[in-house]
């Protein structure tokens, strides 16, 4: 009754064979590294730049420990974290702007064990040093700003459709026109519907004025959003890539956030700053209409703003954005004529034909350059156009130092964001508190395991030693899955790996208790092992089940380390049901299971009592 | 070797009502703590920002909280935190200066003062990312114990099922009274642990209920009362030791886990040995409280043969 059929045996050989396959690569320790690879994604790494990094490598003598080629990056190893760093200076320095060149730790294990795509855990944050950000999408600053962007067209459609109107405005989240009669409502009405099929439209009369209120439609807001979150996403990783990230994690995380983990970044400052900041640019037109004095006085022109020139005077610009920030493509720090910082734009097809039309129509009107940068605006310089400007190439000189130049250069290029984002959340861990969070984990589990170890044997003899291997068969299993899952491994998930070693020896004690308390009601010893193992079944499956729905409960409502416990400890349920039955079982079948005459069952003392009242 | 060795049953549910009693005062004392003192909520709950820092030598608390009190933080909490090194620096949030930059403030005014100092950690929680984890972890509180009464009763029966959460609610509320009255501080790992504690020791009450079954179906002459006590005896000595054994990794996790597990373990602790207690003579005196009768198992266990039956 006590043996299994050879497809079960081999079940439990194949499992542990992969288990130990599997935990293998955590064995093998992680040597320094850097990473390069193209700074624009569309770009390919090829083995070209293999070479190049070799030839300056070999230049500088400095000595590798081996190179590879994979997932559109060159990974050079190096003996020691000092090499690497130098090897990081004069790589950065020898390749030039177009490449991330990024710290990074590989992993030592063979590559045959790569080939079968097995690979350490996946360590988090807390584990390995970083930083965590969770980002918000400011979703009205995205509503406000695409608003603004309509009202611009809407006003010039208008003005090209002869249609006569009062005013534009932006007044929360609707756009207010207003005419002066009926007539040319109804014509801008059906002008807007034709051309704007995103856009929804009341009409309302108040007083002697034809109110015509403009918003966006509910399908048209959403995508609007998806497509704001998404381009903040680009736009960050750009802005990651500027920072040069071995393993960036950038996500959406529900509607409207981010997530960006930065493992390994130890200038924080630097990183929130360059991520955090919401520049772009504005280009807008100086209203030379009205007086300057006026408005400082507090008599705004309805669709103008007052703001200051860098290092100037007060200046009036309108409200109507001609270009944004979005159309440029590239921004390079560098200097004018006359030797004085400058920013270099190069603007795209779109946004050149905007600029030249724009430099056409306004020769000898003043330009204002607007930098915006979480939420504060500022012009910083309004130059006179002096003629058109086809090529789509822009200078921007104001008041500004070098240093200055290069940041906003930096931050022009990196993109601009969609919607203005703010952190939300931040996790940042040294990497000297990881690795001791590392060790803490492993010891805890450690010595916990050996705790349990001690007490089974002693108290349950062959059948506690057997509980024991079939315990850290569960553990083997549990890492193998982490790996293969490449689930990220925290200080939590550490932790629920150890109290799931405590908690896996449940399963074993109760079929022990079981054997013994058949054995004790007088049942032959083959007999006691196997009704043990049955009935103690229902209850293990009842049991398990009930934390399984915690650990489930947990995965869909934790977030960021509680996921990180939630994912251990259900896996942990699924590996520990697994072993505490099917391979201590197994193991006590092969061991008593062809024995005829088992006297005994060598599962420690099995105390009767004397008086048995049943 | 044999720890347990009960000669006759124990008359566990004859001290139902001292036992009841016993639960229901500590159950009052620890709303009541809850109550009067609250949950000292961590950085994750209320928001604000938390940094640990490492110094090369004692850090000298005095001098950082002027230090902080210098660049206009006087309201930031200074204590060490694990060793005379390490220093744990609270900061509620700040309106004025944007908290992303906060720590990198403080970071600097610290720097200045002895360069030694080593950034370790920094979290910092919106208030609002804060609200939501509140939210969220009562949620699923909420959805672990109607998932468990659920389980239970489809299992078992509903009583079982009320009579398990109720046990094991009342494990988590004495765990909460322990925070509240030491004021220890109440983490996202912490309730990771709650919840844990949840789904652990309601496992407790499953063996007992497993018992339960079986010996109304064996016993057919004893009362309800003797069966629960003979379920309860008979199971008593693997509670103890699977209890024993898990308490064995949590003990481990809490010399060698360091500070970031402390409370964490701390907080299983509480919750197995409570949750031994709470099987015991919690959970099954309410289920007696509650009237179960042979007929709700043997009906439900006739059934289940039935369909195991079938293949």
């Amino acid at each position: 009754m006590n043996r299994y059929p050879l497809w079960k045996y081999l079940i439990v050989l194949v499992s542990v064979l992969l288990g130990l396959l599997y935990t293998l690569p955590n064995f093998y320790g992680e040597s320094p590294a850097i990473q390069i690879s193209p700074m624009r994604t569309t770009d390919k790494a090829d083995t070209s730049l293999l070479a190049r990094v070799e030839g300056i490598l070999k230049k500088n003598n400095i000595p590798v420990n081996g190179m590879l080629f994979e997932l559109n990056s060159v990974k050079v190893r190096f003996s020691d974290t000092d090499i690497q760093l130098k090897a990081k200076d004069i790589l950065q320095a020898g390749l030039g702007n177009g490449y991330v060149v990024a710290l990074n730790l590989l992993s030592e294990s063979p590559q045959w064990l790569t080939d079968i795509s097995a690979l350490p855990m996946y360590l988090g944050l807390d584990l390995r040093g970083g930083v965590h950000f969770l980002l918000q999408v400011d979703m009205k600053g995205a509503l406000s700003k695409s608003l603004d962007r309509f009202s611009a067209d809407i006003r010039s459609s208008l003005r090209e459709e002869k249609i006569r109107y009062k005013r534009v405005s932006r007044e929360g989240l609707q756009i207010i026109v207003k005419f002066r009669d009926l007539e040319s409502r109804d014509k801008a009405t059906d002008e807007i519907k034709n051309n704007y099929e995103d856009l929804s439209l009341r009409e309302h009369d108040l007083e002697d004025e034809f109110h015509l209120a403009v918003s966006l439609k509910e399908t048209a807001l959403k995508r609007m959003q998806d497509s704001a979150v998404q381009q903040n996403i680009t736009t960050l990783r750009n802005r990651v890539n500027e920072l040069g990230v071995a393993e960036p994690i950038i996500q959406q995380a529900g509607a409207d956030r981010v997530v960006v983990q930065l493992p390994g970044v130890q200038d924080t400052a630097k990183a929130k700053d360059i991520l955090g900041r919401t520049a772009t640019l504005e280009l807008r037109m100086v209203d030379e209409e009205h007086d300057v004095s006026l408005a400082l006085s507090g008599q705004n022109p309805s669709d103008s703003e007052l703001y200051t020139e860098r290092g100037g005077g007060p200046v009036l610009v309108k409200k109507q954005v001609m270009l944004t920030g979005d159309r440029i493509n590239d921004a390079q720090p560098g200097f004018d004529n006359n030797n004085r910082p400058a920013v270099h734009l190069n603007l795209d097809s779109n946004g050149a034909r905007t600029f030249k039309q724009l430099t056409r129509e306004n020769v000898g009107k003043r330009m204002a350059i607007l930098l915006i940068e979480k939420n504060q605006k500022e012009v910083i310089t309004a130059p006179v156009i002096q003629e058109e400007i086809p090529s789509g190439r822009v200078q921007i000189t104001g008041n500004m130092s070098i240093s200055e130049a290069r940041d906003i250069s930096l931050l022009l290029r990196a993109g601009a964001l969609a919607a203005p984002m703010d952190i939300i959340e931040e996790r940042t861990v040294g990497p000297s508190l990881g690795a001791e969070n590392i060790s803490r984990g492993f010891n805890s589990t450690l010595f916990g395991f050996a705790a349990i170890a001690i007490f089974m044997t002693v108290y349950y003899l062959i059948f506690g030693f057997i509980s024991v291997t079939a315990l850290g068969v569960n553990l083997l299993l549990l890492i193998a899955l982490l790996s293969i899952l490449q689930a990220t491994l925290t200080l939590p998930g550490m932790a629920a790996i150890a109290l799931t070693i405590g908690m896996a020896i449940d399963a074993n004690v109760l079929i022990n208790e079981r054997i013994r308390d058949e054995l004790r009601n007088g049942i032959s010893p083959q007999a006691a092992i196997s009704a043990g193992y049955e009935r103690a079944f229902g209850t293990i499956l009842d049991a398990n089940i009930t934390t399984l729905i915690a650990g489930i409960a947990l995965f869909a409502f934790g977030s960021g380390p509680i996921k990180g416990f939630a994912v251990v400890l259900c896996l942990g349920i699924l590996t520990s049901m697994f072993s505490a039955i099917m391979v201590s079982r197994s193991l006590v079948n092969l061991l008593y299971g062809k024995r005829r005459k088992l006297e005994t069952v060598p599962i420690g003392q099995v105390w009767k009592p004397t008086n048995n009242k049943r | 070797m044999e720890f347990f060795r009960f000669r006759r049953d124990i008359p566990f549910m004859s001290w139902g009502k001292y036992t009841t009693t016993i639960s229901l005062l500590t159950f009052i004392i620890a709303v009541f703590f809850l109550a009067t003192k609250g949950l000292n909520l961590g950085v994750d709950f209320t928001g604000g920002t938390v940094m640990e820092v490492g110094y090369s030598q004692a850090a000298d608390l005095n001098k950082a909280r002027n230090t902080l009190a210098g660049i206009g933080m006087p309201d930031a909490s200074i204590q060490h935190f694990g060793n005379s090194s390490d220093v744990l620096i609270r900061l509620p949030t700040k309106p004025e200066i944007s908290s992303a930059q906060l720590s990198e403030v403080v970071m600097k005014a610290l720097r200045q003062e002895d360069n030694t100092v080593e950034m370790r950690r920094v979290e910092f929680v919106g208030p609002q990312v804060g609200e939501e984890l509140v939210e969220n972890g009562a949620l699923a509180l909420l959805i672990v114990s109607l998932g468990i009464i659920a389980y239970l009763a489809m299992r078992f029966e509903w009583k079982f099922g009320v009579a398990a959460i109720i046990a094991n609610l009342h494990d988590v509320i004495i765990i909460l009274g322990f925070f509240a009255f030491f004021q220890w501080e109440f983490s996202l790992t912490v309730l990771a642990a709650v919840l844990a504690i949840l789904g652990y020791s309601v496992n407790e009450s499953v063996v007992v209920f497993d018992r339960i079954r079986e010996n109304f179906r064996k016993m057919r002459k004893a009362s309800v009362e003797q069966v629960i006590d003979n379920a309860i005896t008979r199971t008593m000595s693997r509670t103890i030791i699977t209890h024993g054994c898990t308490q064995m990794a949590v003990c481990s996790m809490l010399f060698f886990g360091g500070e970031a597990l402390h409370y964490f373990a701390l907080a299983l602790t509480i919750g197995i040995c409570f949750g031994i207690y709470s099987a015991v003579l919690v959970a099954s005196p309410i289920v007696m409280l509650l009237g179960v009768t042979r007929e709700d198992l043997v009906k439900i266990e006739k059934k289940e043969t039935k369909e195991e039956a079938v293949p």
